[in-house]
């Protein structure tokens, strides 16, 4: 029965040391982090949260970042529906090099893009808004959205279209009341590749912006200063950042799995 | 409505789904589209209810060209052999969907119009369910009550109860004749079963290979079927045929070296040629009918027993026979057994195909 068990065991250590390590962290002291090693935290201390909630400087970039990646998700998964939906249901010229050609711009470094979109932005008075970093992202979520969707929407019969329209319902009245409920698990799971992707990035969201929209990310690199690094506020930075990731993938557990057994992820 | 088609061809690139063929539904009446799997059936009901557009021709509905008229415009009802429901609703919204969709219809009509279509197919006590909750029959029964409760003068069937179990085939059947009659739709009815043919009646046309055989009232079709292929579409099993020739002395057909049928009176014009025979392996029996019965000694290779009936494989030399008995009959491969026909009932088709003589039907 152990035996069993041992590998697993392993795995699940593995997995879970270093974000116990990180929570470990956040909960002590700079002199606890740097001072001997504790497996738990000895002088136990929410000092580094509070300095975290308190601070505009520091709980603006949860803020932004929120803001950008919720205008990302929403505009890309907008975006992506009709797009899927032509590609599932639609034959025409180069319709299937078109669905690869767009995969193909997650295969470019987001480096790549960037001076383009520095300039491109700064040109247009687009630095340093929310709207920016989302519309930079989109290049890489569209295109995925627009994978995972297209195999939800292939696995619907056609013939369930045909019927809405034998009724009587107009294209826009099916699309919002029929077919969109259809596909909820996958817009669920696209929305949560999409929120992944944007949170994460760094590289893009910390070019775009300057001040009003800098990205928690970017804040954190705030930690460093001549007195040293602030390792206690930046684990408890760490452990806030891995919340709403959390949360999004507690609501779409059940429907994760599906995204993956149609391949598409 | 008066569904024309005229001249009505459909091709995907250089494969060709229908050759063009030019037919009008009898209006108010069942009509059957029979034939087997790829016959263009379902391609055929597409291009009437205006799914597809066709490669050629027009379709005429009361006279009015439809052609490329979208199928939201054009007034009509179709269920799939799939069980097309909207999962998101409750069966009630889906039967009350074309309903509501029509407006000007009050919310009072509409409750009472789609409880009695639920009562004829019964399923009033699973309105509040969803189709996924549901078994394929009574999903069948919710795609059928969407299609009737619109009351759409044109009513298309694409073999809605293939994918049901066998019970629940011959009690929606059945009942399936009764719900047509009594309405002023068109119905088109698809199916590969020459027996649902029959027992929906009305008018049937014969479909392979994406060709129209041969159109007309269903008796009629089923009894004197225009060529061989018609034949073996619209009998189940097939029907038994076997080449012959008609020489010297023309009351009797040779078939094998060591076997002359003699002919029934009705194919006593025919003229010295080769003719292929075909018997319906309902006709073939297992002890004489008439005196005049011919028998076959053949070899059983397989008893199929289906209950009502067993369907008897066997061989005479090169003639392979297929016999549909009344009744549970335990016959060994390998036996010997003697079966008769009875020229009367014996259809001749000449050497394109083409039917030389079918069995007279008196006044039975």
């Amino acid at each position: 029965m152990k035996k069993r068990y041992f590998g697993l065991i392993l795995y699940l250590v593995f997995a879970i040391l270093p974000i116990y390590w990180m929570v470990n962290m956040s909960l002590k002291t700079n002199e606890e982090i740097t001072g001997a090693l504790t497996l738990w935290p000895r002088h136990l201390t929410f000092d580094n949260f509070r300095t975290i909630l308190t601070d505009p400087a520091w709980y603006g970039g949860y803020i932004n970042s929120l803001i950008y990646v919720l205008i990302n998700t929403v505009l890309s998964v907008a975006v992506a529906l009709p797009a899927s939906y032509a590609f599932s249901r639609y034959e025409f010229l180069g319709d299937k090099h078109l669905f690869f050609w767009l995969l193909t711009n997650r295969m470019s470094p987001p480096a790549v893009f960037l001076l383009p979109f520095f300039q491109l932005y700064s040109s247009i008075n687009l630095f340093d808004t929310h709207i920016a970093v989302a519309l930079a992202h989109m290049l890489f979520n569209v295109p995925l959205a627009v994978w995972i969707l297209e195999g939800f929407m292939a696995g619907i019969p056609r013939e369930i279209d045909e019927t809405a329209y034998i009724d009587g319902y107009s294209f826009p009245r099916f699309f919002v009341r029929i077919f969109i409920p259809l596909i909820g698990a996958g817009i669920g799971v696209t929305a949560f590749f999409c929120f992944m992707f944007s949170w994460v990035e760094l590289l893009l969201a910390r070019t775009l912006t300057s001040v009003n929209a800098k990205p928690i990310v970017a804040i954190m690199t705030r930690t460093v200063s001549a007195a040293g690094m602030d390792w206690g506020v930046l684990a408890a930075a760490g452990v806030l950042t891995i919340v709403p990731g959390a949360l999004v993938i507690y609501f779409v557990r059940n429907y994760i799995a599906k995204g993956f057994a149609m391949g598409r992820v | 409505m008066q569904l024309q088609l005229d001249g009505i061809s459909k091709g995907l690139g250089a494969d060709i789904h229908i050759y063009p063929l030019s037919l009008s539904l009898q209006a108010g009446k069942i009509n059957v589209l029979l034939g087997q799997t790829r016959a263009g059936k379902t391609t055929l009901m597409r291009l009437m209810a205006g799914l597809d557009k066709p490669t050629g021709g027009r379709v005429l509905a009361d006279g009015v060209d439809v052609t490329g008229v979208s199928v939201r415009r054009r007034n009509l009802a179709m269920v799939y052999q799939q069980f097309v429901n909207y999962p998101a609703f409750s069966v009630f919204e889906n039967i009350a969907s074309p309903l509501r969709l029509a407006g000007k219809i009050g919310e009072q009509e509409i409750r009472s119009r789609v409880e009695a279509v639920a009562e004829k197919l019964h399923i009033a006590h699973l309105l509040k369910r969803l189709p996924g909750e549901l078994s394929g029959g009574q999903q069948q029964r919710t795609a059928m009550a969407r299609a009737l409760v619109k009351q759409a003068p044109l009513l298309l069937l694409d073999e809605p109860l293939v994918n049901l179990d066998y019970k629940l085939r011959e009690e929606l059947r059945a009942e399936l004749k009764e719900l047509f009659s009594n309405s002023n739709t068109t119905v088109v009815y698809a199916t590969t079963e020459p027996q649902e043919a029959l027992l929906l009646g009305g008018h049937t046309i014969v479909l392979d290979a994406g060709r129209l055989l041969q159109q007309g009232p269903t008796l009629e079709v089923f009894h004197h079927p225009a060529n061989q292929r018609v034949a073996e579409v619209f009998s189940d099993p097939p029907m038994n045929l076997f080449p012959s020739t008609l020489r010297g002395q023309t009351r009797e057909a040779h078939l094998a070296s060591d076997i002359a049928i003699p002919l029934g009176a009705h194919l006593h014009g025919l003229a010295k040629a080769n003719y292929t025979l075909g018997v319906r392996p309902s006709h073939v029996r297992l002890q004489p009918h008439s005196p005049v019965d011919y028998p076959l000694r053949c070899e059983v290779d397989l008893a199929e027993i289906s209950g009502s009936d067993t369907y008897l494989h066997t061989r005479h030399g090169d003639i392979n026979l297929v016999a549909q008995l009344a009744g549970v009959h335990e016959l060994a491969p390998g036996s010997n057994v003697s079966l008769y026909i009875n020229p009367a009932e014996v259809f001749a088709f000449d050497a394109q195909g083409q039917l030389a003589g079918s069995p007279q039907r008196s006044a039975a």
